[in-house]
């Protein structure tokens, strides 16, 4: 196992450090921002180069690398190295590129149809494997490049340009799945609630291993208000929960309502009401070895229950990365460095004079 | 260990022959031949192998579709084949017997295994009658050796049961042809010894069963001479046996050093091609990285991200998982990165014959994605051949930023001859420098002026931070552009950097007369075959020579030079004409295909055939 506690990024080393400390500006690419006005993807982008400093990364040591779609266009902003590949594919790029070096830190950016629908077996297998990456997945329940159809997070019935008479397709749990491809790192954020975003991300960023933010993002123009009725201002406290770690789960305006667990299924309980004090309730543990809680967590969502935001796991196990050169690393620790001389005349030889 | 008894049966001398094992996929034949082929090739011959399985791991026992074949063929020449039809052949059961006989030309050798001729055998081989019985083998020298049962005696008193005795009965029939072509068990013997060096009892009855059966071939009556194949005049040098999937996974181990970075692969299981990752999977301590993706998209995707980074992207497939790669490799062309693709190629469409041999991927890998998307391909002619190409592969890839296609077949990958081993020292530096921070602002697609390739600038460079990906880039800045007139450069500038190569490959050899009658044109795995006709045809007095493409994108500058100096041109393909196609669409020259997919490597005699055909027609 690695040493890291929770899986958090170690020190990082002389060559990838900051020596001067930079700012956002720093972050920020001479490219003119093409998405639609007033798209939630702007936050996203300003929280993230936002956060970037923080890492103490040189920038020149952070990759950007996103598939096809709306959020795709993100690294084009991003004044670090950039790859905007093809669809679905970046988790599988990232891979290489994580394996080959170590060093870097990066980042993937993708969509709910490129990740979950078009790229859902790479997202799945980077996860299982523990790959050093940090998954930002925009989740806005539809396609937007490609005009309005529906997407896999799309709710069920939902009428699009591609599903007139509503989708009969059942929409996918994003958390879910993360948690059921081992995901080490699990959140969600929101694309307005900018605080919110900035400290998921900051998460995600020093996590050590696979890392999936879900961010619940608007596109005002296919699916205008597609998070509203929990995400609103007016709304949010009473309809949202903030996770906390080693925190009870509490939630409303008035902070009396929280989440108690009966038998397996989550209730959602009044304080103070049919005897329920706060000591009944759930209290939130990021660093559980196994995922259930986090599980529980994942399938909970509006209007049956307040949609969990925050943190959902938080574990630490060895990295893809860290795994490839152990291997190595005691390869050549047993037989030495390889040998190719010998290598190409291994087996059996003859000479002919 | 080997006999030192005076032969009392008169020596023939052969120089050549060629020895077919069959028998059930469970009989052990890929391992018979195996040892037939080291004992061969470490004696001196010259050897040429052809191995023929079946897709399925364990088919019924004694089925049609379970039979499992090794072809050998050694000589006391240079050979290039694994020969058109056998000698002997060695058939284990009836099913065996039934696949192959038609192979065997009449006045050959059969030896087969009479315990197996039993009514349910022949049942499940689809046999009326015994064929031992019912006359039907009169035209060949049948020796009928009850095999199962010699070797249970020879193997009494060990503690295993009959059917692990009767596991080990083809080491009997190797120790019958190790007898009968004057070889020495001892590196079969040295071989048991390690391999079961756990288990000294199933050592112990392998052992017995083979020198039972080589004291069988000494002491019996009914073979009435034993033969002789004298050591080949090899050049001078130190070799060993190899097969083309063996020297494709050492070759890019070579390129890795010579190119000074480490190699990166990433792959999906398939035939073919499999043994490619299990070989470099073995190389850690070279810092060789390898990856089982999850699927074939994938295996390239990491690929191309560990290009990206500055190693050696790598990866490999068969032509249903090439199909699945299409747009990544577009991806590749569109970033000009680094990148070599192999194919070992099988048997199609779709999942075809999955062991079984074709070369029928060549418009695939060369036109098989959207758009205009030039990708250089270089192709393997022999086994040992794939260890040159694979360095050439990447001296290609690395010298002019671009994603290279590597094809080899099946009948290269799971075929056999002796390489002579290079010396390190000879193979060329393929190293290329990364792009240094020297001229900002970096411009990413501004090219070298003699190669057109562009910088290579790896993550972690300072002040060479840039966005590349598949949307269509300004020339020189890299940034995204839509501009009519830039897409037209872009797409010019694609094709004439791939074209470019064409200055910078070896020329087209001719083996042959320079001008004549008819030129055989060939690429891949057919050299082998195409090489023997044309050595025969001269031999004969014909005008005849023989070019072999080892690159095919582009071809080499002297290509038309070539095949002008003909009245006309040949092209045998294990495939419907593909590179007669690019051949006339290019040249404008009327060559003449010749096809034969069986999935089946080319006899030489049809070549010879088809050459003297056409010489006939034109004289």
């Amino acid at each position: 196992m690695t040493t890291e506690t929770n899986g958090q990024q170690p020190a990082l080393s002389p060559e990838n450090a900051q020596v001067i400390a930079l700012t956002r500006k720093d972050f920020v690419s001479d490219q003119e921002v093409r998405w639609c006005p007033g798209c939630g993807d702007y936050s996203i982008l300003a929280q993230t180069q936002k956060v970037m400093p923080d890492f103490g990364y040189k920038k020149e040591n952070i990759v950007f690398i996103s598939g096809i779609g709306c959020s795709g266009r993100l690294p084009y902003y991003m004044n670090t190295y950039g790859f905007h590949t093809i669809h679905g594919r970046a988790p599988a790029l990232a891979t290489g590129l994580k394996a080959s070096r170590p060093d870097l830190m990066v980042w993937v950016i993708t969509g709910d149809g490129d990740a979950l629908s078009i790229g859902g077996n790479h997202v799945i297998h980077s996860m299982r494997r523990n790959v050093d990456i940090n998954l930002v997945m925009f989740n806005n329940r539809i396609y937007g490049l490609t005009k309005g159809q529906a997407s896999p997070t799309s709710e069920f019935g939902k009428r699009t340009k591609s599903t007139p008479a509503g989708t009969i397709d059942t929409p996918i749990m994003p958390l879910t799945i993360a948690l059921a491809a081992e995901a080490s790192f699990v959140a969600r954020s929101v694309d307005t609630h900018t605080e919110h975003l900035q400290a998921t991300l900051e998460r995600a960023g020093r996590h050590k291993g696979s890392a999936f933010v879900e961010v619940l993002q608007n596109c005002n123009i296919f699916n205008d208000g597609a998070w509203r009725d929990f995400t609103d201002r007016e709304v949010r406290e009473d309809r949202m929960l903030l996770l906390e770690h080693g925190k009870p789960m509490i939630f409303g305006k008035d902070r009396d309502k929280g989440i108690r667990l009966s038998r397996l299924h989550p209730e959602v309980v009044t304080i103070g009401q049919d005897g329920v004090t706060e000591d009944d309730l759930l209290v939130h543990d990021e660093t559980a070895e196994d995922p259930y809680l986090a599980l529980v967590l994942s399938r909970m969502f509006w209007p049956e229950f307040p949609v969990p935001v925050g943190v959902l796991r938080a574990m630490s196990r060895p990295t893809h990365d860290r795994l490839i050169d152990d291997q190595i690393s005691s390869a050549i620790a047993k037989s030495g460095p390889g040998d190719l001389e010998a290598v190409l005349n291994g087996g059996e030889t003859w000479t002919v004079e | 260990m080997t006999t030192t008894r005076e032969p009392e049966l008169p020596i023939t001398e052969l120089e050549r022959v060629t020895i077919r094992f069959a028998g059930d996929s469970g009989d052990g034949m890929q391992l018979t031949g195996t040892q037939f082929t080291r004992t061969a090739a470490v004696f001196g011959n010259d050897i040429s192998t052809l191995p023929d399985f079946p897709a399925e791991i364990r088919a019924p026992a004694g089925s049609l579709p379970g039979v499992s074949g090794f072809q050998i063929s050694f000589s006391s020449n240079d050979i290039h084949t694994p020969g058109d039809e056998p000698d002997v052949l060695v058939a284990m059961n009836p099913a065996a017997l039934k696949t192959n006989i038609g192979d065997l030309p009449a006045g050959g050798a059969l030896i087969v295994n009479s315990d197996a001729f039993s009514q349910g055998n022949l049942n499940k081989a689809a046999y009326a009658t015994n064929p031992l019985t019912d006359g039907s083998l009169k035209e060949y020298t049948t020796f009928e050796i009850p095999i199962s049962t010699l070797n249970e005696r020879a193997l009494e008193g060990l503690d295993m049961t009959s059917k692990q005795k009767d596991l080990t009965k083809n080491f009997f029939a190797l120790g019958i042809m190790f007898w009968l072509y004057e070889r020495s068990m001892d590196p079969t013997v040295h071989w048991i010894d390690q391999k079961f060096s756990a288990r000294p009892i199933v050592a112990e009855a392998n052992k017995r069963a083979l020198k039972a059966g080589y004291a069988f071939g000494e002491t019996t009556e009914i073979f009435h001479t034993h033969f002789r194949v004298r050591p080949a005049h090899l050049a001078p040098g130190t070799y060993r046996n190899i097969t083309g999937n063996e020297a494709t996974a050492l070759g890019f181990l070579a390129a890795s050093r010579l190119a000074d970075r480490p190699l990166f692969y990433g792959s999906y299981p398939i035939t073919p091609a499999s043994d490619i990752l299990h070989q470099l999977s073995g190389y850690k301590a070279f810092g060789v990285k390898t990856f089982q993706a999850e699927d074939e998209i994938a295996a390239i995707g990491a690929a191309i991200g560990a290009s990206y980074g500055g190693a050696l992207g790598l990866t490999a497939s068969s032509g249903p998982g090439i199909a699945l790669k299409s747009e990544a490799m577009g991806l590749a062309v569109m970033v000009e990165l680094p990148l070599v693709v192999i194919d070992v190629q099988r048997a199609g469409p779709s999942t075809g014959m999955p062991t079984k041999n074709e070369q029928a991927d060549l418009l695939q890998v060369m036109f098989g994605r959207n758009s205009d998307s030039p990708i250089p391909i270089v192709a393997p002619a022999t086994p040992g051949d794939c260890f040159d190409m694979a360095i050439e592969a990447w001296r290609i890839a690395l010298k002019y930023m671009t994603p290279v296609a590597y094809l080899s077949d099946a009948f290269l990958a799971t075929g056999s001859e002796p390489w002579r081993i290079p010396s390190i020292a000879d193979l060329p530096s393929i190293a290329v420098e990364n792009a240094v921070a020297d001229d900002l602002p970096f411009r990413p697609y501004e090219r070298d002026p003699e190669t057109l390739a562009r910088p290579w600038a790896v993550p972690g460079t300072a002040g060479l931070e840039h966005r590349i990906g598949g949307l269509e880039k300004a020339d020189v800045t890299g940034n995204v552009s839509y501009d009519p007139d830039n897409h037209h450069r872009m797409q010019t500038l694609r094709a004439a950097k791939v074209a470019g190569i064409a200055r910078d490959i070896a020329p087209l050899e001719v083996f042959g007369p320079d001008h004549g009658e008819l030129l055989i044109l060939g690429w891949g795995s057919t050299h082998g075959a195409i090489r023997s006709a044309v050595e025969r045809l001269v031999a004969d007095g014909r005008s005849v020579a023989h070019a072999h493409l080892r690159h095919l994108n582009p071809f080499p500058a002297n290509t038309e030079q070539v095949l002008r100096s003909y009245r006309r041109v040949l092209i045998p393909e294990v495939n419907l004409g593909q590179l007669l196609m690019l051949v006339r669409a290019r040249y404008l020259i009327d060559a003449i295909g010749y096809d034969r997919v069986r999935g089946k490597p080319f006899r030489i005699a049809e070549i010879v055939a088809e050459a003297e055909r056409i010489l006939g027609e034109s004289s």
